[in-house]
């Protein structure tokens, strides 16, 4: 197998996501070349730090300034022209990302070849050319085994970066680098007009190994804000919420944590006032130590039959914690806070 | 003499009938998909798509000529249309699978969703769906779409404003970490986000007498064999599987039990 791996990169730095599509590929057990797209201007210092990554073969790099918001209607003919003629790449990896997942598969219907989203495992046949791959359906609520055999030249997939570790560097010898022509497309029917970034110091939530996230019970934007983000600046953590917050407006949708929001698999998931709705828990439940603090009340009042909830006394979200609170989080949050710093 | 009027937009929107988001699914004994004797209905971020359509037309009054859904699945999915129609769809066309046959790929859709363009005699200069099915979880359709049609596409928009005039829609895209502004020239593929129910769209419950309506609204019924589409799977579903069952219920007393147990999982303060 060959495999060309797409790799992303945002002010001049490799987009860790990326580095997970790098292992995924990587496990195919061939050939890696990385592709670079960028403006003239970023490029280089990208492709510096590319070239050293463990896993990688090759690095190709193409330039130029219409790939500087890289528009699928720009990157694609790109990506078709070096898959089309006598390519020797057997599989084209992304990441799970807004931008990738814009594009691959408008890729992949002009080569007429179907697509695997956001796999979790791969396991690659070379004898009979045929890849396998896991990948979560119905928002993880069950496991999908899907197999694109040979009779598929190029298996395009993106992959779920918290499911493979991001690649290193500086372990082996630099990849070999090209450069590419662009393929310059005339009368683009797209325009970007503008990106505006939340911004924060804190981690980015789809990929911070901390999370701390909050629900309805925090009471409204202000003691939302108030009660987690000093914990969350304690643990170095990222900050997200439940649908609910989100929609009675103490956070922004952005931090929505859920299968209609992010789904997160961080190192730790602390769970704040959230009683854990189904499309909650498939948002986060793959994260691996998950705290709950949650007052029981809390979860009762929105419940639609408090009656029956009564009898019991947890909310979902302690059938899946690891370590459960049931108190007062307005108690034990500042009180974490404070033993945390010392 | 005055300009030539400004020739009126027709919307195409692709719905899924999927499992209710609300259902708790159960994976087969035989291991070859989930328990589809549930709860069914439109796919939410689809939903959003007609909302959409609907409201566009509200805005911009007769520039919009007509909005047509689409649906291609099992003969259940006419309700599915039913639906959409009496949101405010004027037409539908059914692309009828057996209950038999299995779901079709995203790319099977897409040139599906190709064929039928085609066949429109005024054209389509937008196409709005949701920007995945909550079944598959692809969320490929659209994009595909884009591809084959040769046409400007945006991606999980969450703010659409079309100008006829111009012939443009100005799109926002919800991007990782932030918002993206687009300029697409029409015809356009547009996916829908859920995010955008807060933002703007709510859908609408149908009211009765739209219902009613909606009966009588026309549906064209066709086949993949009838529009010279494939739709046959390329990929081969192996096993669907339950994910690993979360043992959880670990209990603590208080926040010094709590630190105790972080601090043994290696969490501590950040380091400054």
């Amino acid at each position: 197998p060959h495999a060309l791996v797409f790799l992303e990169h945002r002010q001049g730095d490799l987009d860790s996501a990326s580095l997970s599509a790098l292992t995924a590929a990587s496990q195919l057990g061939g050939q890696v070349t990385g592709l670079v797209v960028g403006s003239p201007e970023e490029v280089p210092s990208v492709v510096e730090k590319a070239r050293r990554l463990n896993g990688l073969n090759t690095l190709l790099h193409c330039a130029s300034p219409q790939y500087s918001t890289p528009l699928p209607e720009t990157v694609s003919p790109l990506l078709e022209k070096l898959l089309s003629q006598n390519s020797p790449f057997t599989h084209v990896v992304s990441a799970h990302s807004s931008s990738a997942k814009s594009i691959l598969p408008r890729v992949a219907a002009k080569l007429d070849v179907p697509a695997v989203s956001d796999i979790t495992s791969l396991e690659h046949d070379a004898a009979s050319g045929s890849t396998t791959f896991t990948r979560l359906i119905y928002a993880g609520n069950a496991i999908s085994t899907v197999r694109a055999s040979s009779s598929i030249p190029i298996k395009f997939f993106t992959v779920r970066s918290t499911a493979f570790a991001a690649a290193g560097a500086g372990d082996a010898a630099e990849s070999e680098v090209n450069a590419l022509d662009s393929v310059e497309v005339s009368d683009v029917p797209t325009e970007h007009i503008s990106t505006s970034l939340t911004k924060s110091d804190r981690p980015d939530l789809g990929v911070a190994s901390r999370v701390v996230s909050g629900g309805r019970a925090l009471k409204n934007a202000e003691t939302f804000q108030s009660t987690l983000y000093p914990l969350a600046d304690a643990l170095g953590a990222a900050v997200g919420a439940s649908r609910a917050a989100v929609d009675a407006g103490y956070a922004d949708n952005s931090l929505q944590v859920g299968q209609t929001g992010k789904v997160v698999a961080p190192e730790l998931y602390m769970a704040l006032g959230i009683s854990g709705a189904i499309q909650h828990l498939a948002g986060m439940k793959d994260s691996k130590l998950i705290v709950a603090v949650n007052k029981v009340s809390a979860s009762l009042q929105h419940c639609q039959t408090p009656v029956i909830r009564l009898q019991d006394p947890d909310a979902p979200i302690f059938q899946v914690a690891d370590v459960g609170l049931v108190a007062d989080l307005f108690e034990v949050v500042p009180e974490l806070v404070e033993k945390l710093k010392q | 003499m005055r300009p030539s009027a400004v020739r009126l937009l027709n919307i195409l929107v692709p719905i899924k009938r999927a499992v209710d988001y609300a259902v708790k699914i159960r994976v087969n004994p035989e291991q070859t998909g989930i328990d589809l004797n549930v709860k069914h209905s439109m796919n939410p971020f689809d939903e959003i798509a007609v909302e959409e359509a609907v409201r566009i037309r509200e805005r911009l009054k007769d520039a919009v000529k007509s909005i047509k859904v689409v649906t291609i699945g099992p003969p259940k999915s006419a309700e599915t249309l039913r639906t959409a129609l009496a949101m405010g769809a004027d037409s539908a066309v059914h692309v009828e699978i057996p209950d038999s046959a299995p779901s079709p790929e995203p790319l099977g859709v897409a040139k599906t969703l190709k064929a039928l363009i085609e066949r429109q005699k005024e054209g389509v200069d937008i196409v709005i769906l949701g920007k995945q099915a909550i079944d598959d979880d692809a969320g490929q359709t659209g994009q595909m779409l884009a591809g084959l049609m040769g046409w400007s596409q945006a991606t999980f928009a969450s703010k659409v404003e079309v100008n006829p005039e111009q012939k443009v829609a100005n799109i926002t895209r919800e991007i990782d970490g932030g918002l993206e502004e687009l300029r697409c020239k029409l015809p356009v593929i547009i996916t829908t986000d859920l995010r955008q129910v807060q933002l703007l769209n709510e859908p609408r419950y149908a009211s009765l007498p739209n219902i009613m309506k909606a009966k009588k609204k026309p549906v064209e019924k066709l086949t993949a064999a009838e529009l010279g589409v494939d739709i046959t799977p390329r990929l081969e579903t192996i096993k669907v599987t339950e994910p690993p069952k979360r043992v959880g219920g670990g209990k603590v007393a208080n926040v010094d039990e709590l630190l105790a147990k972080l601090k043994e999982a290696g969490f501590t303060g950040k380091r400054a």
